[in-house]
């Protein structure tokens, strides 16, 4: 790490050229350049890009914990157990560490932040509806009919048709483990055969067609509009939630709350991810020791840890930084003064192990967007849907020269 | 071509002279060749040549010929695109060269007060990229917040649902409309200006009105600017991408990633990671683009004959 070496490092996360001063003060003779590629879509396409001309990938990337198996597929990532990074695993939670272990084999990312699912709610609406937050999916149903009927301008909640990640997540919180992949050759797509994927499915097919909840799409500026101006009473989001919503739908400040989401088995209280990243190093980089030291310290040192947290507001995947007061006992003016923090901390302590993604995961979210997703827009048949979003990934696998089990 | 060889010899100063006219004018030429190559053709080549092949996420690259063709001659997603895509051309094409012509008309016919700045203002749309306005039309078509949106409940009525499965593509029509109208009726604008005064004159002295001027002189002298604005229209309408691309943030289930073979080919190069499948859709888009184009202008030249 004496040696002058250069490394560039691609990420969205807004200044996180703080944590990577951090880096260049205890190794100054590492240079990093920082670039934003843009983030989602295009991100990955330029990543892909860069791969497949033999040059101009960086060093360093971040990654979504969801894509990490579509890169370690095409053999792009760099495996950082040689690298020491193993001896972090005792850190996380078992699920955000299997998140970097695709497939059980090897080590492809340092966790950066995650997103565990919870409730953010509208007090005053809730109240003045006459409900208390539902502790089970069975309560909320109930609330959904109850909210309605007193509301009829305002829905309980919006489900966008877009969002296979969010969906997944449901999945994962009742148990559904629909994808594997062994690494090599193998998937699995159980999406119709498992009973948790097919309960979830059943059970938002019925609120849909009680035309008691929203189906717009999200992240865009009408959704934005309905989130401040009360059209809608609650989001059911992954743990970056709060600070995106405080960003999003300033005039409703100090009415919202957060809570865990609703449960199946209240004895057993579970939750699924949404979201959340990896910094992953790139096979091809000329600089392999100082890019793994580089993805380790800017979110394992403590300090950068912290601030990523605090000042960058990514949910933090180590269990010391959820645990750190610093982090943990912050309160939120925007929540009432509640302990947003806390919640979400407590919440991924119940995030479930086990769930895989699909070494093709961009194809898996478009599948679901002309399936699962249209039926959502249409209010058509969510259960038919699943069973078309199972067909055309069994088809799409075995057409990439898959095996495929179900 | 035949060589103006050995005769030219004994000519030899003019000889000089042709000579630096030529190495002149390949080289004023040159450059354009250069990007032409670089920019047009070998992309072209390129993708020409990934078409026959295919590449699997397992099993890496292997030749399949013509398969990749085949497979997108019964695809429903490259097929239901094209349909579509013919479905704008022959709604939304007609209506906006008819209402381009119309102003271009009305403007020619010097009856209008404040000419420029209607001519300006017809135009303006076309100064807008076309990301920006499918943003604005985006945020008037909204069902909650957008104007006619607002304007419906404030009357009691339910408020339209522009973006709705069976109405998006008129929206889209009604932007594309909106944006390109006034650069058509410049391109006719300023064919009508080039025809020679003395027709009118002629025909004003036989009792023509405007009307009659219009069709039977200035519609007729300004077939080559209608024909060049149609083809270009042919060819805007199939390679729609933009305004759809970004309606679908909105309307996602009435939008769907295939809803233009344009559409479909990224989705297929950047989202499936099959970049082999959508060069053979590129070309074959190509292909219809081509022979569209060419059945327009074949019927146009039998008009012209026939008439």
């Amino acid at each position: 790490m004496k040696k002058d070496t250069k490394l560039a490092f691609w990420t969205w996360v807004p200044d996180i050229q703080k944590e990577v001063d951090l880096f260049q003060a205890k190794y100054p003779s590492v240079k990093v350049e920082v670039v934003n590629v843009g983030q989602g879509g295009a991100h990955y396409q330029k990543l892909r890009a860069a791969i497949q001309a033999g040059k101009g990938a960086p060093d360093v990337v971040q990654m979504e914990f969801d894509k990490l198996p579509s890169f370690t597929l095409t053999d792009s990532l760099l495996d950082l157990t040689p690298y020491g990074i193993g001896d972090l695993k005792s850190d996380y939670p078992g699920w955000v560490w299997s998140g970097v272990t695709p497939g059980g084999k090897g080590i492809y990312g340092v966790p950066q932040d995650t997103g565990p699912m919870g409730m953010l709610y509208r007090e005053d609406l809730f109240t003045a509806a006459g409900l208390t937050v539902p502790k089970t999916w069975d309560d909320f149903a109930a609330a959904v009919t109850t909210y309605r009927g007193k509301n009829p301008s305002s829905m309980l909640t919006n489900w966008a048709p877009s969002s296979e990640a969010n969906m997944l997540g449901l999945f994962w919180q009742a148990g559904g483990r629909p994808f594997s992949y062994d690494g090599a050759k193998s998937v699995k797509i159980n999406l119709t055969g498992d009973a948790a994927c097919k309960k979830v499915t059943a059970y938002w097919n019925d609120l849909f067609k009680s035309g008691n909840i929203g189906n717009e799409p999200d992240f865009n500026d009408a959704w934005y509009q309905g989130l401040n101006s009360g059209k809608y009473a609650s989001w059911l989001t992954g743990a970056w939630g709060p600070v995106f919503l405080q960003g999003t739908a300033k005039s409703t400040a100090g009415k919202w709350r957060a809570a865990p989401l609703p449960q199946w088995d209240t004895s057993k209280p579970a939750s699924g991810n949404y979201g959340g990243s990896t910094d992953a190093v790139l096979k091809s980089s000329e600089n392999p020791i100082a890019a793994a030291m580089l993805a380790r310290f800017v979110n394992t040192d403590e300090k950068a840890a912290l601030t990523l947290a605090n000042e960058q507001f990514l949910f933090p995947p180590a269990t010391k930084t959820l645990n750190n007061p610093a982090f943990a006992d912050a309160t939120s003016s925007f929540y009432g003064g509640q302990k947003v923090n806390k919640q979400f901390t407590d919440i991924s302590m119940t995030v479930q192990e086990g769930f895989q993604f699909l070494p093709f995961n961009d194809y898996a979210a478009s599948s679901y967007d002309k399936t699962m997703g249209k039926a959502i827009g249409d209010r058509g048949d969510l259960n038919a849907a699943l069973a078309a979003w199972q067909d055309d990934l069994v088809q799409y696998a075995k057409g990439q020269g898959f095996t495929v089990a179900s | 071509m035949t060589q103006p060889a050995q005769p030219a010899l004994e000519k030899k100063p003019v000889n000089i002279a042709k000579r630096r006219q030529y190495v002149a004018a390949y080289a004023l030429s040159m450059p354009f060749m250069v990007v032409f190559a670089l920019m047009i053709a070998v992309p072209l080549f390129y993708a020409g040549y990934l078409s026959f092949f295919k590449k699997q996420l397992i099993g890496g690259v292997s030749f399949v010929g013509m398969d990749n063709y085949a497979r997108a001659l019964t695809d429903p997603s490259f097929l239901g695109g094209v349909g579509r895509m013919a479905l704008f051309l022959v709604i939304q094409v007609p209506v906006m060269l008819g209402l381009s012509l119309l102003f271009a008309l009305i403007l020619d016919s010097g009856m209008l007060r404040l000419q420029r700045f209607i001519r300006l203002g017809v135009f303006l749309p076309y100064a807008i990229p076309s990301v920006i306005a499918t943003l604005m039309w985006g945020y008037l078509y909204g069902k909650d917040f957008g104007p006619f949106a607002q304007l419906a409940k404030s009357l009691g009525l339910p408020a339209p649902d522009f973006l709705a499965g069976g109405n998006v593509l008129f929206s889209i029509m009604n932007i594309v409309t909106w944006g390109f109208v006034g650069y058509n009726m410049i391109v006719m604008y300023a064919a009508l200006r080039s025809i020679p005064a003395e027709l009118y004159e002629a025909a004003r002295v036989d009792g023509a009105r405007e009307w009659r001027l219009a069709w039977s002189i200035k519609i007729p002298a300004i077939r080559g600017a209608l024909l060049l604005t149609t083809i270009f229209s042919v060819i805007g309408s199939f390679q729609l991408f933009n305004e759809p691309n970004l309606l679908r943030v909105i309307a996602p289930a009435a939008i769907g990633q295939d809803y233009t073979p344009n559409m479909y080919a990224f989705q297929l190069s950047f989202v499936n990671q099959d970049s082999n499948y959508a060069a053979a859709i590129a070309f074959l888009l190509g292909i219809v683009i081509m022979a569209v184009s060419y059945g327009v202008q074949l019927t146009a030249n039998r008009k012209e004959k026939a008439s």
